[in-house]
């Protein structure tokens, strides 16, 4: 290829590649605005991703049943030290020695939201939700108790199908 | 082609008569006088205006190009005593003395710029009648009083005693020198295609069609080259170098603050007017309503809309595509501005010329 057609194919491409750059551009322009007016649409429009972490939460089923086994991975896999589980061993009906989960705790003013200890957890056990309206006075507030009052340990299936 | 329609919003009548009124109270050079002061307060009003109103513009539509909306809490719904407060602040800031500046210059410098772009501002064809300054060089006249820019440009950068606003200033003039050269080639080519100079001339040979269907794809082509290297010369978009923030704090203005930074500030967005209202008065027409010849019925309903309206239409529509470039394109370093210009702008806009004048010659544009 002559230098000429080089030079003359030059306008060419750049006027293309600059076209399409505009098109992308004014794409963007008449799309639907991302901006959240926030404090205003709270309830209203206001969309969060689903998968946003602002707060690790402990999933509870009727009969309040959660799927915590009380291993401590989390707590080990967690940089922070911000997850602490306490548990204390107990004898079932069969005279079995089984760990049992007694407090899940957890402080929201030192977590990450790094996702390590729920992608740690065996059995699905806690998850992280958008809920992120998060802001309290004390200190004291960010420490949370992640099961429920009298929650227990969800038997597992195969069990009940031999029950 | 029957020319008496333009007589409908022609402002002519309204300033006889004014100059008359006056003559009949003073002598004649008292009159022109006060007409003179007179005219100063209202183009320097209408520039204040139109700065608010384009910085408004261009947060809106920035926003909008980037998917979020701007300014829309000051003032009730959509913002629109956002600027107006910016200005205000900006009135009351502190205007700091350098120690080390050449204090002179320093101070001349942004009333260079501004003087530079309220005289190219007062050039533009507002309405029939409503031209300002017009004379048979006009557009020639405008070329020349803009490039006064340049030189406060240079100046600030050179008086503020910094390594940024030099550099800045040196990219600047280097770029703008060498963009009026496509900028002055594409004007001529409208020139040779109008066969006048005359900033009123121009708009009334568009009567019949304006000038970028006249000449064929000839003046569509100078038209992006005029709107490429008038951007350019705003100092804006992909060319805005000379006040690169991430490596040059803010450029040639780095050093100003209050409102000598605001002059620059404004002669940034009125530049960007002008080029846009001289690019609308040289392609699009002016004031002149769009006529398609044939249609006598439709021609008659258009030419029932002020020139005016016609006139800050266009210059939006332009200022718009502008602003697009702008918030699309990355920066360019300074030897891909320069390669641009001397390499391909350039000699596109003198094949232009060259065809535009065999095309009048032969008698071949519209």
């Amino acid at each position: 290829m002559s230098k000429f057609t080089k030079y003359i194919k030059r306008y060419w491409r750049s006027t293309e590649s600059l076209a399409g750059g505009l098109d992308t551009s004014m794409k963007v322009f008449l799309r639907k605005k991302v901006t959240e007016q926030y404090p205003e649409n709270r309830h209203t429009t206001l969309y969060i991703p689903e998968r946003h972490r602002a707060e690790l939460m402990m999933p509870h089923y009727e009969q309040n049943h959660h799927h915590c086994i009380a291993c401590g991975l989390c707590q080990m896999a967690c940089p922070n030290g911000t997850i602490h589980v306490v548990s204390e061993m107990r004898e079932d009906a069969d005279g079995k020695k089984k760990k049992v989960l007694v407090r899940y705790e957890y402080d929201l003013g030192s977590c990450m939201f790094c996702q390590l200890c729920v992608n740690a957890c065996p059995h699905g056990a806690i998850r992280f939700t958008y809920d992120f309206e998060n802001a309290v006075f004390e200190r004291e507030k960010l420490l949370l108790t992640l099961n429920k009052a009298g929650s227990s340990l969800a038997p597992a299936p195969e069990k009940k199908v031999n029950q | 082609m029957n020319q008496s329609f333009l007589d409908y919003y022609s402002l002519t009548p309204f300033t006889e008569w004014i100059h008359r009124t006056l003559c009949g109270v003073m002598p004649e050079n008292w009159a022109v006088f006060v007409e003179g002061v007179a005219l100063g307060v209202v183009i320097l009003l209408a520039y204040a205006v139109l700065a608010v109103v384009l910085i408004y513009m261009e947060r809106r539509v920035c926003g909008a190009f980037q998917c979020r909306i701007g300014p829309n809490r000051v003032g009730g719904r959509g913002g629109l005593l956002q600027v107006p407060a910016d200005v205000l602040k900006i009135l009351t800031k502190e205007i700091i003395r350098l120690k080390r500046a050449d204090h002179l210059l320093y101070e001349l410098a942004p009333y260079l710029v501004i003087l530079a772009s309220i005289i190219s501002f007062s050039c533009l064809p507002w309405n029939k009648g409503a031209e300002v300054l017009d004379m048979q060089i006009g557009i020639f006249f405008v070329l020349a009083s803009s490039s006064i820019g340049v030189l406060g440009i240079l100046l600030a950068g050179w008086s503020s005693n910094n390594k940024y606003t030099i550099i800045g200033a040196v990219r600047s003039g280097a770029m703008i020198i060498s963009y009026e050269l496509s900028l002055g080639i594409t004007v001529l080519t409208v020139v040779i295609l109008s066969g006048t100079m005359s900033i009123s001339g121009i708009v009334e040979s568009q009567a019949g069609g304006w000038n970028i269907f006249k000449g064929h794809i000839l003046t569509l082509v100078a038209f992006v080259i005029y709107l490429i290297s008038g951007n350019a010369e705003a100092n804006r978009g992909p060319f805005d170098l000379a006040e690169a923030e991430q490596e040059l704090t803010a450029g040639y203005h780095t050093e100003y603050s209050g409102m000598h930074f605001g002059f620059f500030y404004l002669a940034e967005y009125l530049n960007l007017f002008i080029t846009s209202g001289i690019a609308s008065t040289l392609f699009l027409g002016g004031w002149m309503p769009f006529h398609v010849s044939g249609l006598d019925g439709f021609n008659a309903v258009m030419d029932y809309i002020p020139g005016i309206v016609w006139f800050l239409g266009k210059t939006f529509f332009v200022i718009f595509l502008l602003m697009w470039i702008r918030w699309t394109f990355p920066r360019l370093r300074i030897d891909q501005v320069l390669t641009l210009e001397w390499k391909y702008l350039m000699q596109l806009s003198l094949l232009i010329m060259l065809l535009m004048v065999v095309l009048k010659v032969f008698g071949l544009v519209f």
